[in-house]
């Protein structure tokens, strides 16, 4: 049987959207190769209701197994077990930083290929194919598994939600054991919010700022720039100066940020590292600023501006209001 | 305490990267690097063993490459590590990400360390997974982008940030954690330590000298196949200013937002 088995983060008493993608996208697949698509779900009394829920988005079945959430290891020992168990020969995660580290730690235990960052996946003669961009993402390479299980791991944001109506899964309770290993780490705070909450999601304009500002007080000129915006208009961040303590989390753009997409945004200091792209790349309209001609921002921003954000920004922020002004 | 630090080989950010269009495998000619994620790493270390919660005894290298990874070895010592090993063999060539935690991991069990830390991608294959392979394969706990770090006995109190927020999680050694680049600063090395480096202990080990199975290692083992290679969808180039005169710069950005009613 070629089922496919689907890693689904959830937390709070929700499903993470990410995971809802990536059920959706395995239920597609799953039909073209004749199988079915089934979840899992960890964690400390996960409710079935919960897990049933997956059923909306094409899954026929959803394992609930019980054990510490928020680490991979406890997920790697339990869909082993479930793999172990039979009828999968695939593995999905979606995007995001635990199915990273599942995806990864279950390649090693059962001997499987793994393709991350995975854009695309696609099914021919009864195998699926994963399209992985790489270089920069000027590539787009494609994999094969020759192992009995393949392992795919996409990007965030890569697999599209759909709900089909399906109603809701048959949930399974999976009993499976810890390895020695996965005892050996504890969460102690998981979750936890630093700095103001702000609300990014909804703006029009968004101005984002990167380790280019040079220092925490550099997101003064793009808290100017989005005044004279105003209105719609916020700041956002990269992970690297949210890490740095220059602005805070609920800011933050890209792999374990938010999703944005604005009708503008801007990128002041930004190089472009692939985790802040996933996070921005359907925005409408892109202008970058930065002063390294080889970002890799300027590959896809609409406008890219080569020069110093501290003398362009001010008066670019001047230029605005002039022109609301007006 | 003993920590094993992996490091890699990576082409240097300034030449440009191209695949090997009959491989499919990336071509690794030209100019090299450190994997400059690694440096942090390495100052990580370097910070433990400075910070005296726990004596460091050593700080050793480690890295699967061709022979011309020894001069990534050389920088990390120059950065601190004491010693280092070299992992090379043809017969790894070409391994995937799976296969290359496999085998440095086999030479990892030879050194039995305490702590294994690595930096949180490389700068060419960007895969950002090998940490949890080889935990997986020493059977040791792990965690990823990890971005603070404190030793308590026999443990490490370690933050990062994960999908819902910032996570502290204590995590008991011996551990493989892989460390963001937001977690330190990392030092230069002194003349002296660059100077000094190549007379340090380097061993070069060979796949069998650390009882890597032949049958999982390498291209043609590699459970992960690669098939083809093709171009992204074309996507129109944008626009460049190089800002010379910055009034003239707003002006044409200006313009620019006006003309798709962007103001």
């Amino acid at each position: 049987m070629a089922n496919i088995l689907i890693y689904a983060l959830h937390y709070d008493g929700a499903i993470n959207k990410n995971s809802l993608g990536a059920v959706s996208e395995g239920a597609r697949l799953a039909a073209e190769l004749g199988g079915e698509a089934h979840a899992i779900l960890l964690g400390e009394n996960v409710p079935h209701e919960l897990a049933a829920s997956l059923g909306n988005y094409g899954a026929k079945k959803v394992l609930v197994a019980e054990g510490p959430e928020g680490l991979a290891q406890p997920l790697v020992d339990a869909m082993a077990k479930a793999i172990g168990d039979g009828g999968y020969k695939y593995a999905l995660f979606g995007g995001g930083l635990l199915g990273f580290e599942i995806g990864a730690g279950l390649a090693a235990r059962l001997g499987a290929g793994v393709a991350m960052e995975v854009t695309a996946v696609r099914a021919e003669g009864g195998e699926l194919i994963a399209e992985r961009p790489i270089l920069g993402d000027s590539a787009i390479s494609e994999i094969k598994y020759r192992s009995e299980v393949g392992i795919i791991i996409g990007r965030l944001n890569a697999f599209e939600t759909k709900e089909t109506g399906g109603g809701d899964a048959q949930v399974e309770e999976l009993s499976f054991e810890l390895s020695a290993h996965s005892t050996q780490a504890k969460m102690l705070v998981r979750g936890e919010q630093r700095g103001a909450d702000v609300d990014i999601e909804g703006a029009n304009v968004l101005i984002a700022g990167g380790r280019g500002l040079g220092k925490a007080e550099g997101f003064k000129l793009c808290e100017e720039l989005a005044a004279a915006f105003g209105g719609n208009a916020a700041v956002a961040a990269t992970r690297a100066v949210v890490d740095a303590g220059w602005y805070p989390y609920a800011a933050q753009i890209g792999q374990t940020g938010k999703t944005v997409a604005p009708k503008l945004y801007l990128a002041a200091g930004i190089s472009g590292a692939i985790q802040h792209k996933v996070g921005m790349q359907s925005s409408e309209n892109i202008v970058a600023i930065n002063k390294d001609s080889n970002a890799p921002i300027f590959e896809f921003s609409d406008l890219g501006v080569i020069g110093d954000l501290n003398k362009i920004l001010p008066k670019l922020t001047e230029a605005v209001k002039a022109k609301k002004g007006s | 305490m003993k920590i094993c630090v992996l490091v890699k080989e990576v082409p240097d950010a300034a030449v440009e990267k191209k695949l090997n269009p009959s491989t499919g495998r990336m071509d690794r000619s030209g100019e090299k690097n450190l994997n400059p994620y690694d440096t942090h790493a390495i100052e990580a270390a370097m910070q433990i063993r400075e910070g005296g919660v726990a004596p460091v005894e050593e700080i050793v290298a480690v890295t699967m490459g061709p022979e011309s990874a020894v001069r990534a070895l050389h920088k990390a010592v120059s950065l601190g590590a004491d010693r280092s090993v070299h992992l090379c063999d043809d017969a790894l060539a070409g391994s995937d990400v799976a296969a290359t935690g496999y085998a440095l991991a086999q030479t990892l069990t030879r050194e039995s360390p305490d702590l294994v830390l690595l930096g949180q991608q490389s700068d060419d294959g960007e895969c950002y997974t090998i940490g949890a392979v080889v935990a997986e394969h020493l059977g040791m706990p792990s965690l990823t982008q990890v971005i603070k770090m404190d030793v308590e006995s026999g443990a490490l109190r370690c933050e990062r940030q994960a999908e819902y927020g910032y996570d502290t999680v204590q995590v008991s050694l011996p551990a493989v954690i892989s460390v963001g680049d937001a977690i330190n600063e990392p030092r230069y090395p002194s003349l002296k330590a660059i100077m000094g480096a190549k007379k340090k202990q380097l061993d070069t080990v060979a796949a069998a000298d650390v009882e890597i199975d032949a049958a999982k290692v390498g291209g043609d083992h590699s459970a992960a196949q690669w098939v083809a290679a093709k171009a992204p969808p074309a996507k129109a180039a944008g626009e460049i200013i190089e800002d010379e005169d910055t009034g003239e710069t707003v002006e044409k950005i200006i313009s620019w937002l006006d003309e798709r009613k962007l103001l």
